[in-house]
């Protein structure tokens, strides 16, 4: 019950696709998702393995919930060493083909392997085959997912696919399914694309049941009503998404701006939720034209968007003209503050490229905002990148979202991410990374408990490993003050160990502004058998976290990894609350390590590992 | 009083709560493929349409059944499949002129929307309001009320 109790294993090299049961014995001590497939992960690959290599795995993952009634029930993983990072990567998505998968019959799908040629994975309940992709290998995630359902004429069928980024190795790749939700951190995408997996087609119809349905139906119901009546996930996300925050995130001076040079961004307000709802000159009409749900979710934070049709970049292309994925918070500050770009269409038009290429646009605006920065200073001239990379340039972001998309001119280097390009530069100390993966849209200088979030998270820089943002501004579950160091470690501690449970259930993290453990055990102890209390998904979280950190130590990294740049343990911030305020990592890395049960030097120490069975 | 379920495109998210909602009321699973309200995304405009039989009085598949397996269900008012009688011809699927009824290929039998013996699931589940059971003799009284609310309203204000 809850689970399907059945894996789909792809053999890329041979060409074969078997089931074989779920391993039951695991389920039990990592739930599913995010924990139980980095199991599947680490005890099936060697850590150190090249993540391009065709002894790397990669696997799309459900969990228990997942195609259940349960609130934002609808979510899967995809779990690999990911490419952009060389550490563990798990990257979550919404939309539909989460359900769809498990509606065919499957908690989980492992690729290994690599196809001799480009392939595409069809799914339909029991039957499962791998088809020829040559007729969508060079096309779009939009045109590939299209294009499937037209040939095999299911409109019902789910896809997620690779863009041509994820085909010409860009190593930050994503997989994108229903158009515009995606696996989007790591490189995911990247090392689909490296085992000729152009994309994955699923039609399910076989039904998701739950252990005692009475009970279910009851905590269920109770835990939407908790989601309808909180402000956050009642109110602000419907009406203005994740954006809500850019105003909120700026005033308090922890809004990274021009490569972090800045902690706030004189244009915030113009490419902020109120911006998006303002309208246009041009036709009276606003960016947003609606809000959205992913399968399953009461909360309904997504965006649909438009972009101006007399905007430079798309006046001469009407194919853009039409409603799509429109700006997240992460999406809007990596493409807009990040790089100093206040145009909220140009903003737009750069997302709706990441999602037709599958490219994350967290990575892409950081990478871009630290080209411009070498630019800046001379260390890019105008030969290499093809035309001025000045900060605040929207032709800049329009002409380089579309070039790295399609792997070409300076678009290959950008594809590199800004740790390796800014190395390869001979400026490693501008990118703003952690274990090779860019930042998000909080400043550790301006927002403590996020510096050890970063430095600590085991996928590199991350805000949904422990969004102490929830505490440190919004007071979820209780308001910190975001400039004191003092209790941090715990706070990352707590959440980490909790989101990761969360993670690994099928639902989305946005019900923890709303919902403790509290609320989602009685939904995970009425759909599955075994008890699950909110103590015992705690120590689930805490031995995936130390799972996740034993991959990476066995792939080569060590403590010395959960540093931050030297912009933000030096630099302090110049305006705003923050202002003198570096990030204080050494104040709170240690007593992180020690409530961690690791040793001073970061090692997961024998005891915290055999006291909980990693 | 006669109840219908009414539907307000505008406030749907698109989220499928219904189809989980129908499809477990009748199949016992959650399993949108088996839901007898679908929600239409058109992706490209922003738009989600919830979309199931509006138990027409002078029902198309009830008249077109040649085994007279689709009734009226007195109480609620709905066009209700007998599964022991359905011989699973589809005629009634050519006849309605909305799709609303089609053949489950796991049973034999057609499918449609019976208003869960007047508790429709689909309705309970819509976190939105989206899907209304309200009085079948004013499903316009919300829409009414909302330019009624409008007539009128600059001679509120300056009075």
């Amino acid at each position: 019950m809850a689970w399907a109790r059945n894996v789909l294993r792809v053999n890329l090299t041979a060409g074969t696709c078997t089931n074989e049961p779920l391993n039951m014995d695991w389920a039990m001590k990592y739930l599913g998702q995010r924990g139980l497939a980095t199991k599947y992960l680490y005890e099936e690959i060697d850590p150190k393995v090249d993540p391009l290599s065709p002894d790397n795995k990669l696997i799309m993952t459900t969990g228990p919930l997942t195609g259940t009634m349960a609130s934002t029930a609808g979510r899967y993983s995809v779990v690999t060493k990911g490419a952009l990072t060389g550490a563990i990567a798990c990257s979550n998505s919404g939309g539909f083909f989460g359900n769809e998968m498990k509606n065919a019959g499957y908690d989980m799908i492992i690729f290994e392997g690599k196809a001799p040629k480009p392939v595409y994975l069809l799914v339909q309940d029991d039957s499962a085959q791998l088809v020829d992709a040559a007729g969508f290998w060079g096309k779009s995630v939009w045109d590939t997912e299209e294009g499937i359902k037209a040939k095999h004429g299911d409109p019902q069928i789910r896809v997620a696919s690779i863009g041509i980024s994820g085909e010409k190795g860009c190593k930050f790749a994503c997989v994108v399914n229903d158009m515009h939700r995606a696996a989007g951190r790591s490189g995911v995408g990247t090392v689909m694309g490296s085992k000729n997996l152009k994309a994955v087609a699923i039609r399910g119809t076989k039904g998701v049941k739950v252990e005692d349905f009475a009970a279910f139906a009851q905590v269920t119901n109770a835990a939407k009503a908790v989601l309808a009546e909180n402000a956050v996930t009642g109110q602000g996300l419907p009406a203005f998404g994740t954006q809500v925050l850019m105003n909120v995130i700026n005033e308090m001076g922890a809004l990274p701006t021009r490569n972090f040079r800045d902690i706030q961004f004189e244009g915030a307000k113009d490419i902020s939720a109120e911006a998006m709802a303002e309208p246009r000159r041009s036709d009276g009409k606003p960016n947003l034209v609606r809000n959205g749900a992913c399968f399953g979710c009461t909360i309904a934070c997504g965006r649909v968007s438009t972009i101006d049709r007399t905007h430079f970049s798309v006046a001469e292309r009407p194919e853009y003209h039409k409603a799509s994925g429109g700006l997240e918070y992460e999406a809007a500050w990596a493409l807009g503050a990040a790089t100093g770009v206040n145009d909220l269409d140009a903003l737009t038009f750069a997302n709706f490229l990441c999602n037709e290429q599958g490219m994350d646009p967290i990575t892409f605006g950081t990478t871009l905002g630290a080209a411009m920065d070498m630019y800046e200073e001379g260390v890019l001239t105008t030969a290499q990148t093809g035309m001025p990379l000045t900060f605040g340039s929207a032709e800049a972001l329009v002409k380089m979202v579309e070039l790295t998309g399609k792997g070409e001119g300076f678009g290959v280097e950008l594809g590199l991410g800004s740790k390796r390009l800014c190395e390869k530069y001979g400026r490693p100390e501008l990118s703003m990374s952690v274990k090779g993966q860019e930042f998000p849209a909080y400043d550790g200088r301006g927002i403590q408990g996020m510096a050890l979030t970063y430095a600590t998270s085991n996928r590199g820089a991350c805000h949904l490993r422990s969004y102490t943002v929830a505490s440190e501004v919004l007071g979820i579950p209780e308001k910190t003050d975001p400039l004191v160091t003092d209790g941090k470690a715990g706070l990352v501690k707590a959440f980490q160990d909790a989101t990761a449970a969360v993670d690994s259930a099928g639902i989305c993290v946005f019900t923890t502004f709303a919902w403790t453990l509290d609320d989602i055990a009685p939904q995970i102890d009425a759909a599955c058998e075994g008890n699950w209390t909110s103590e015992y998904l705690l120590e689930v979280g805490e031995r995936i976290w130390n799972l996740e950190r034993q991959f990476n130590m066995k792939a080569g990294f060590t403590g010395a990894d959960d540093t931050l740049p030297k912009r933000l343990l030096k630099d302090a911030a110049k305006t705003g609350p923050a202002t003198g305020k570096v990030a204080e990592l050494d104040k709170m890395l240690p007593e992180y390590y020690e409530l961690r049960g690791w040793t001073p030097d970061g090692t997961p120490s024998n005891e915290t590992l055999s006291r909980l069975g990693v | 009083m006669q109840k219908s379920l009414h539907i307000d495109p505008g406030k749907c998210t698109g989220c499928l709560q219904c189809e989980m909602a129908c499809s477990y009321d009748n199949e016992g699973a959650f399993n949108p493929s088996k839901s007898r309200i679908k929600v239409f995304a058109f992706h490209d405009e922003g738009r989600f349409v919830p979309y199931t039989c509006t138990q027409c009085d002078e029902a198309w598949c009830m008249q077109a059944c040649p085994v007279d397996a689709i009734s009226v269900d007195a109480a609620t008012g709905a066009k209700v499949v007998s599964d022991a009688r359905c011989v699973g011809c589809k005629v009634c699927t050519i006849a309605c002129p909305f799709g609303t009824i089609n053949y489950n290929a796991d049973t034999g039998k057609v499918v449609k929307c019976d208003l869960c013996e007047g508790d429709p699931a689909c309705a309970t589940a819509c976190p939105t309001d989206a899907i209304t059971f309200i009085d079948a003799n004013w499903t316009g009284l919300e829409r009414m009320r909302a330019w009624a609310a409008k007539t009128d309203s600059g001679a509120q204000a300056s009075a």
